[in-house]
């Protein structure tokens, strides 16, 4: 028997043969293989009841699934413009040079491959990479040369140094959701005394929101749930924390976890699931071991399985679903359609999930900061929980800060704060933008520093990157552009085709080659894509590039060329074959750009 | 006592019943919303996008979008035509579409819907990407260049003819269409001449061989009426054996 069939019995056999996890397999045989082999794929549709062909474009829409062997070492660079602004170009380059590989071409030894992944939620110890899927933190040129040694004497990842691999939760300021520590079971105890109702009202009353950004009422989403008829309700939990420049979400998993799954069973105790999910990003796999082990002691705790805390029919469990490499799985349709095993892309709605979420059945999607605050206000009350914040926005949000500060971290504040508040105490100087809630959210200008955080005002998911007068708003710009085509699901038009168009007239800006009529088409693009793209991934995408043009317009102005139309190609750089093959390269045989 | 709903497009009064797309009673009440990925035989899909309508400064897709009682639907403004314009366009510089040179040229969904929105030219930079043709199959040919994504064949494949002989590979600016065939040939599939899938393109992407201009230039499906009165190409072909341009097989 061979080792792919080997592999693929004992992963059927350990986690199930519904078609629903297939992905999770996939991420098994890829963590273990390198890749996905062709006996696997077939291996797959024959036990699994798939085509052949639907598994492999599952395979090629997640970025961590591979069809060609990786090697022994599978290293992922973190590219997120704060990586970037910490140099990890220079790393990168010096990575490649040393192991003799090109990014994206696997060694032909079979040892190493290097690709770039977009953010892996490290931005406040970045540089950052993925070696066999696990983090590796502040990355320097001592650090890229040790693993250097380790890959080319091929010692395994397991046995490379401890301290490569310490992540730290980095807090620098708490307020009530980091302060007040529960005890295990609290929240569900206080579930089971109250009732259903009252604590639901008890959830209402506090004003919570959702925390992922888009701030739907959690009391109304629960309610809206357990009032919809289906066969089964579903709890899931939204850790695909996957906005570049958002990590706050790491460290309720690493440190906070108890009281995250207490937030999932109360819910599902309100709305009556017996089954939950915790859907994590494949780039936060290093935290999956210490995740199990607490849902383990949970269930011998007896707060979790059947007759959770003794009550006859409280029976609640979690499973927990790896990610591959997806930033639109973020988005709760296309995450429930990850969860089944599928492509992640967004659903057409309504229905919306509580009505028609995972498998069709009524679910609860809540991003995992929304949780914990839901199990919080189930032991301290609405009151509590209201007394910070605004009226709007009641209770803290974390924010998680990176790029020009003296202090990135976890910061955690009272919705209401202003930008300039938090520039200060994270000792950002000289700033020249902030980019709160990531690629998708605002870009801020100085003069609108006095905002403040709270959904009335700049929501956010958390992501705030700093920016310096020294940086080039282009850079990150482009940065984002990249990423949003990279992420693009490629399902609806504006999104798939606009978002790459824009690309490629942003690098005409970069280059010294576009004009004002190139700015209008940007211009135009993105606000096609607002306006028509299928899911809030293309309609957000080109954000950061409107803002930028409207608030920052030196970026681009000072790069125009002064003429009215350019074509898209250079037409000096197309003549570069024929130089080339005249052997001509004298002043004749140029096009000069008059500026 | 009922009352029948309703909703105004464009100002006419369009009745609806529950459970029933903007773009289904659109349809049902003789008015044209131009679109290309929906088949009103087949679930609605919404990604190409270009059925997009403007309710009270909100757009949506009205394909996927349920009707609603005093809904005022604006399908035909110069701001909603330019927008669908510019998607349009953007489906032509994203393949490869020589309209002179297809045979599906007068009888194609995607060149109508264009001269329905009054597109001119492709105004966006062509990717001019380098995609294949598949002709290994003995009665049907496959030119990736015409293929919009709209997903019909995808789909109508895997609900109505149980083959699942396609699927859509890759993400973003590199999705495209795979086979399924160990050799990823379309020759190798179970897919037939016969199939509902083969007949539901809108565009000169999937083509029945041995057919070539069995109808002049000039006498096509929409080459003397607009698509808005004749309608979707998917209509028009014959169950029994589809032609290249769109006309009827008697």
């Amino acid at each position: 028997m061979s080792e792919v069939k080997r592999f693929i019995d004992e992963s059927l056999a350990k986690t199930g043969e519904q078609p629903d996890l297939l992905l999770q397999h996939l991420c098994s045989i890829q963590q273990r293989f390198s890749h996905i082999p062709e006996e696997a794929l077939q291996l797959l549709s024959s036990r699994l009841q798939i085509p052949k062909v639907d598994i492999v474009s599952v395979v090629y829409f997640y970025a961590f699934l591979h069809t060609g062997a990786q090697g022994d070492f599978d290293i992922r660079f973190s590219d997120n413009i704060t990586d970037r602004m910490l140099g990890n170009q220079g790393l990168l380059e010096g990575l490649c040079k040393k192991l003799g590989v090109q990014v994206g071409k696997p060694r032909a030894d079979g040892r190493v491959a290097v690709n770039l992944t977009s953010c892996t939620g490290l931005c406040d110890q970045g540089p950052a990479l993925l070696v066999n899927g696990i983090a590796v933190s502040r990355l320097d040129e001592n650090r890229i040369h040790k693993i250097v040694g380790l890959v080319e004497a091929g010692i395994p990842v397991a046995r490379w140094p401890k301290k490569f691999f310490a992540i730290k939760d980095n807090i620098q300021r708490r307020d009530k959701l980091l302060n007040d520590i529960i005890t295990q079971g609290s929240a569900i105890e206080a579930f089971v005394v109250k009732g259903d109702e009252a604590l639901l009202k008890s959830i209402d009353k506090s004003g919570l929101r959702g925390r992922g950004g888009a701030g739907f009422n959690t009391a109304s989403k629960w309610r809206l749930c357990r009032d919809a008829p289906g066969q089964a309700h579903y709890v899931i939990c939204n850790a695909d924390e996957g906005e570049p420049g958002t990590f706050k979400d790491r460290i309720l998993l690493n440190s906070y976890a108890n009281v995250l799954f207490e937030g999932m069973t109360i819910c599902a105790g309100i709305i009556g699931a017996e089954k939950g999910f915790l859907y994590l990003r494949g780039e936060y796999l290093y935290l999956r071991e210490a995740l199990e082990n607490t849902l383990q002691e949970r269930r011998d705790n007896h707060l979790l399985g059947k007759s959770i805390l003794g009550q006859e029919g409280f029976n609640f469990d979690i499973d927990i679903h790896m990610g591959a490499g997806a930033y639109i799985c973020g988005e709760e349709s296309a995450l429930i359609e990850s969860l089944e095993g599928k492509r992640g892309i967004p659903r057409n709605r309504p229905p919306f999930p509580v009505t028609s979420g995972y498998k069709n059945q009524p679910s609860v999607v809540n991003n995992v900061e929304t949780f914990v605050a839901a199990a919080r206000i189930a032991v301290f009350g609405s009151d509590w929980f209201r007394s910070a914040g605004t009226d709007k926005s009641s209770g803290t949000k974390l924010l998680s800060i990176s790029g020009d500060c003296e202090r990135p971290g976890i910061y955690e504040y009272p919705y209401g704060v202003t930008i300039r508040q938090v520039l200060e105490d994270c000792g950002a100087t000289d700033t020249q933008a902030v980019q709160v809630s990531g690629p998708a959210g605002m870009t801020l200008p100085p003069q609108e520093f006095y905002r403040k955080i709270a959904f009335e005002d700049v929501p956010t998911g958390g992501s705030f990157m700093i920016f310096n007068r020294q940086r080039d708003l282009l850079e990150m710009v482009q940065n984002f552009s990249a990423f949003f085509c990279h992420e693009s699901c490629g399902f609806c038009t504006p999104c798939r085709i606009g978002g790459h168009l824009m690309d490629n007239l942003l690098e005409k800006v970069r280059v010294g080659h576009a004009t004002s009529y190139d700015l209008q088409e940007i211009k135009n693009i993105g606000q096609l894509m607002q306006k028509t793209a299928h899911c809030g991934l293309g309609a957000t995408a080109p954000n950061s590039v409107l803002d930028t043009l409207e608030k920052f317009p030196g970026t681009y102005s000072t790069r125009l060329l002064n003429r009215s139309y350019e074509p898209a190609f250079d037409l000096d750089a197309a003549l570069e074959v024929s130089r080339h093959l005249t052997g001509r390269d004298d002043e004749a045989a140029h096009i000069r750009y008059e500026r | 006592m009922s009352t029948q709903k309703k909703f105004r497009l464009d100002g006419r009064e369009i009745p609806f019943e529950d459970c029933e797309t903007v773009m289904d009673a659109a349809l049902k009440a003789g008015e044209y919303i131009p679109h290309l990925c929906h088949n009103p035989d087949f679930p609605p899909h919404g990604s190409c996008r270009i059925c997009v309508v403007d309710i009270n400064g909100r757009h949506q897709c009205s394909c996927t979008l349920p009707a609603a009682e005093g809904m005022d639907v604006d399908n035909s403004s110069e701001a909603i035509t330019d927008k669908r314009r510019s998607l349009l366009q953007m489906l032509f510089v994203e393949g490869n579409h020589i309209c002179p040179a297809c045979e599906k040229s007068g009888g194609c969904q995607l060149q109508a819907v264009a001269y329905h929105a009054g597109m001119l030219s492709p105004h966006f930079t062509h990717f001019f990407p380098k995609r294949s043709i598949d002709a290994s199959h003995p009665d049907i040919v496959f030119y990736f260049n015409r293929c919009i994504l709209c997903g019909l064949c995808v789909r109508v494949s895997k609900d109505v003819d149980k083959k699942s002989v396609f699927s859509i590979s890759g993400r973003g600016h590199r999705s495209r269409i795979i086979f399924n065939s160990p050799s990823g040939k379309a020759a190798d599939t179970e897919l037939a001449i016969t199939d509902k899938a083969v007949s539901v393109c809108p565009t000169g992407a999937i083509l029945p061989k041995h057919l070539g201009y069995e109808t002049p230039v000039g006498e096509r499906l929409y080459d003397c009426k607009p698509i808005s009165v004749v309608g979707d190409v998917a209509q028009h072909l014959a169950v029994k054996k589809p032609s290249i341009d769109g006309t009827p097989d008697e």
